[in-house]
């Protein structure tokens, strides 16, 4: 399917014309295919006051990369922080996501009515304004300002919203597949992990892929609870470079800009297809 | 291995389904479940299987009560009614997924399904998925699937049903033949009575949950309890007629028929009646001269099939060899075995 639309001879309709379409959608979107080039345009080069033409290449901009600036963090230990909490992040939800759906579709479990009630609940309540609360729990417990308590209450905060999509994928799921694992003999542990996961394996992808680039771009939760130069992550390091007024440098904040989204531009880029998957609903492989 | 349920009762939530169901399946014994849609039959197979528990009641294989063992500790095979198929497997791990569970060693498995596969005829399918197959192809992998662990019972629900004709014929003998060869208990719960008759040592007629009647196939024919029974085999099925019991003999409503039956001695004049006949035994023999007008006729082949409507407007059927001289519309004057018809009361017991 994915590869279908990638091709571009691939007509729309046989009946009319693409190409208007087409022209109208290129001149709508350059102006963002505009500042999108000048974003990177910006980090390796350096212009007059004014004029949109640049003067001469630079690598200065990229000088983060291979010297630690003055009073900031090694990007480097930045990065590492960074992919340490959104694997942590993505691992976390998927695990108990993947396991609480199934329980809360499936098991008889006591109080399961109250437990889906409460997890929507949680999933429409606006975490934002629980963070001074977290602050003090975190305070509390040793763990502000380190990467394990900002992974557990930004898990925490992402997990409404996956148990609440897993259990409607396991909903999908026919009963009989269950039932023919029981007889066959299977626990029902294996009934789960070798029978039923795989039927949902495109809405897994799919959620950790959403969870790997809500923790890559998330802010607020790192900036408040671990600031620290050991913990900060590249959002908050990114931050830093526009707060900090003394030695303001526009090329070196867009390098970053740049460096920090490279990732998820890859990450798209491989993993589109099974992001379409779980809008056409096919459950292929 | 002796299935046994006792005062077996299943309710979901306040909907009560099945009530005191008392049925015992001897060792190696086939018996089919027959009955109407949403009856239960199901149902009971679930219990059976253990994926629902009773409400009350026990259930016994051999002398063992199972009633509290989960799916797992029984060792029964199922074939669903919508087959339930792994998706997301071929056909070889379909099949060899039961075995797969037990941690049987790789080759073991491969060797075993092959053997099975065979036996199925889908040998050549076993790289495919069961996306990838017809209704027949699925149905039979899910047979095997059941099959492939010398299950003690084995439970059947449907599987027939979206078999073409010639392909039902060759699996309902395939089936037999490996039943009793194995010589595993088998339940087979069907719509049609023609499979359950061919297929099974007993029959079970049930209605609303409750098992009407249960003896052998032809026992059944011969002598159903009931005109639920009475109406729910034979193909093409009985014909009523209403009457009334006059001086030991049915006679219709309008009194155009009287025929004397002695199942009616003692039976007191002007009782409401339901005569039972079947299609065979009104056509060329018989005692009883009966006249109507013939509004349908439908040639099988073999054999043809008339409605003869009677004048109070009450339908016989009758099934005769192949004949042409007799068209819609035609009057007639045919013959009614009287011996060989059932008398029901009001209730619809048979008399
Ligand atoms: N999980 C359930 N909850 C509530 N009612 C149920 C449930 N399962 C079955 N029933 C009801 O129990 C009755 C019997 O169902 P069952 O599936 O045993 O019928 P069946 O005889 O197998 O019918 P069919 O021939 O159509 O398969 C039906 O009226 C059905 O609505
Ligand atoms: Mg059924």
């Amino acid at each position: 399917m994915a590869e279908k639309t990638a091709v571009p001879t691939n007509p729309a309709s046989a009946n009319f014309s693409g190409l208007p379409v087409i022209g109208l959608l290129t001149l709508l979107s350059l102006p963002l295919a505009v500042m999108y080039a000048y974003l990177f345009i910006d980090t390796i080069s350096n212009s007059q006051g004014g004029s949109l033409v640049p003067s001469e290449f630079t690598l200065e901009h990229w000088r983060f990369l291979w010297e630690t600036r003055p009073g900031k963090p090694n990007i480097w230990l930045v990065t590492l922080n960074t992919v340490i909490f959104t694997c942590c992040i993505t691992a976390v939800t998927l695990t108990v996501s993947s396991m609480a759906g199934y329980v809360l579709s499936r098991l008889n479990v006591p109080a399961r009515g109250f437990f889906l009630a409460g997890v929507m609940v949680l999933h429409a309540f606006p975490s934002v304004t629980l963070i001074i609360a977290i602050f003090i729990v975190l305070q509390y417990l040793g763990l502000y300002n380190s990467l394990i308590g900002v992974i557990l209450v930004k898990a925490a905060i992402d997990l409404p919203l996956g148990i609440w999509l897993m259990k409607g994928f396991y909903d999908t799921v026919p009963w009989e597949i269950e039932m023919a694992g029981v007889v066959d003999g299977a626990s029902r542990f294996t009934v789960w992990r070798r029978l039923v996961l795989p039927q949902i394996k495109p809405a897994v992808m799919a959620l950790g892929l959403f969870s790997f680039l809500s923790g890559w771009s998330e802010f607020i939760l790192p900036q408040v609870l671990a600031p620290g130069a050991r913990v900060q992550v590249l959002s908050v390091y990114l931050a830093g470079l526009i707060a900090d007024d003394n030695n303001f440098d526009f090329g070196t904040f867009k390098a970053v800009g740049v460096f920090y989204v490279v990732p998820v531009l890859i990450l798209y880029a491989f993993f589109q297809k099974h992001l379409m998957n779980i809008y056409g609903g096919g459950t292929k492989g | 291995m002796r299935i046994l349920l006792d005062k077996f009762c299943k309710s979901f939530g306040t909907t009560s389904v099945i009530e005191d169901m008392q049925l015992e399946v001897g060792s190696g014994e086939m018996l089919a479940l027959l009955g109407p849609s949403g009856c239960g039959k199901s149902t009971t197979l679930f219990a059976i299987c253990g994926i629902h528990r009773p409400t009350s009641g026990r259930i016994l294989f051999g002398d063992r009560d199972v009633t509290n063992l989960p799916s797992q500790a029984r060792n029964v095979g199922v074939v669903f009614q919508s087959y339930a198929l792994y998706p997301h497997m071929t056909v070889e791990e379909n099949i060899g997924f039961p075995l797969k569970v037990k941690r049987l060693a790789t080759a073991n498995i491969k060797q075993q399904v092959a053997e099975i596969a065979k036996l199925v005829q889908i040998d050549n399918l076993l790289g495919r998925r069961p996306g990838q197959l017809s209704g027949g192809q699925q149905q039979r992998v899910a047979l095997a699937r059941a099959l492939i662990r010398r299950p003690d019972v084995l439970l059947l629900d449907e599987p027939l049903a979206n078999l073409d004709a010639k392909l039902r014929l060759e699996m309902r003998s395939e089936i037999r033949r490996l039943q009793r060869e194995t010589g595993i208990t088998a339940i087979l719960v069907t719509h049609d009575q023609v499979e359950a008759m061919s297929m099974c040592d007993r029959i079970a007629i049930m209605n609303k949950g409750e098992i009407v009647q249960i003896a052998s196939p032809s026992d059944m024919y011969n002598d159903p309890r009931t005109a639920f029974v009475a109406g729910f085999l034979g193909n093409p099925p009985i014909s009523f007629l209403k009457g009334r019991a006059e001086q030991g003999a049915f006679v219709l409503r309008d009194g155009g028929l009287k025929l004397p039956l002695p199942a009616l001695s003692g039976i007191a004049d002007g009782t409401e009646l339901t005569l039972g006949v079947r299609p065979e035994h009104f056509g060329v023999a018989g005692g009883i001269p009966v006249e109507g007008r013939v509004t349908f006729a439908e040639t099988q082949g073999r054999e043809n099939l008339y409605d003869v409507v009677l004048p109070d407007g009450s339908v016989l059927r009758s099934i005769q060899p192949v004949r042409d001289d007799v068209k819609p519309g035609a009057q007639v004057r045919w013959m009614l075995d009287s011996s060989s018809t059932f008398v029901f009361a009001e209730d619809g017991r048979r008399l």
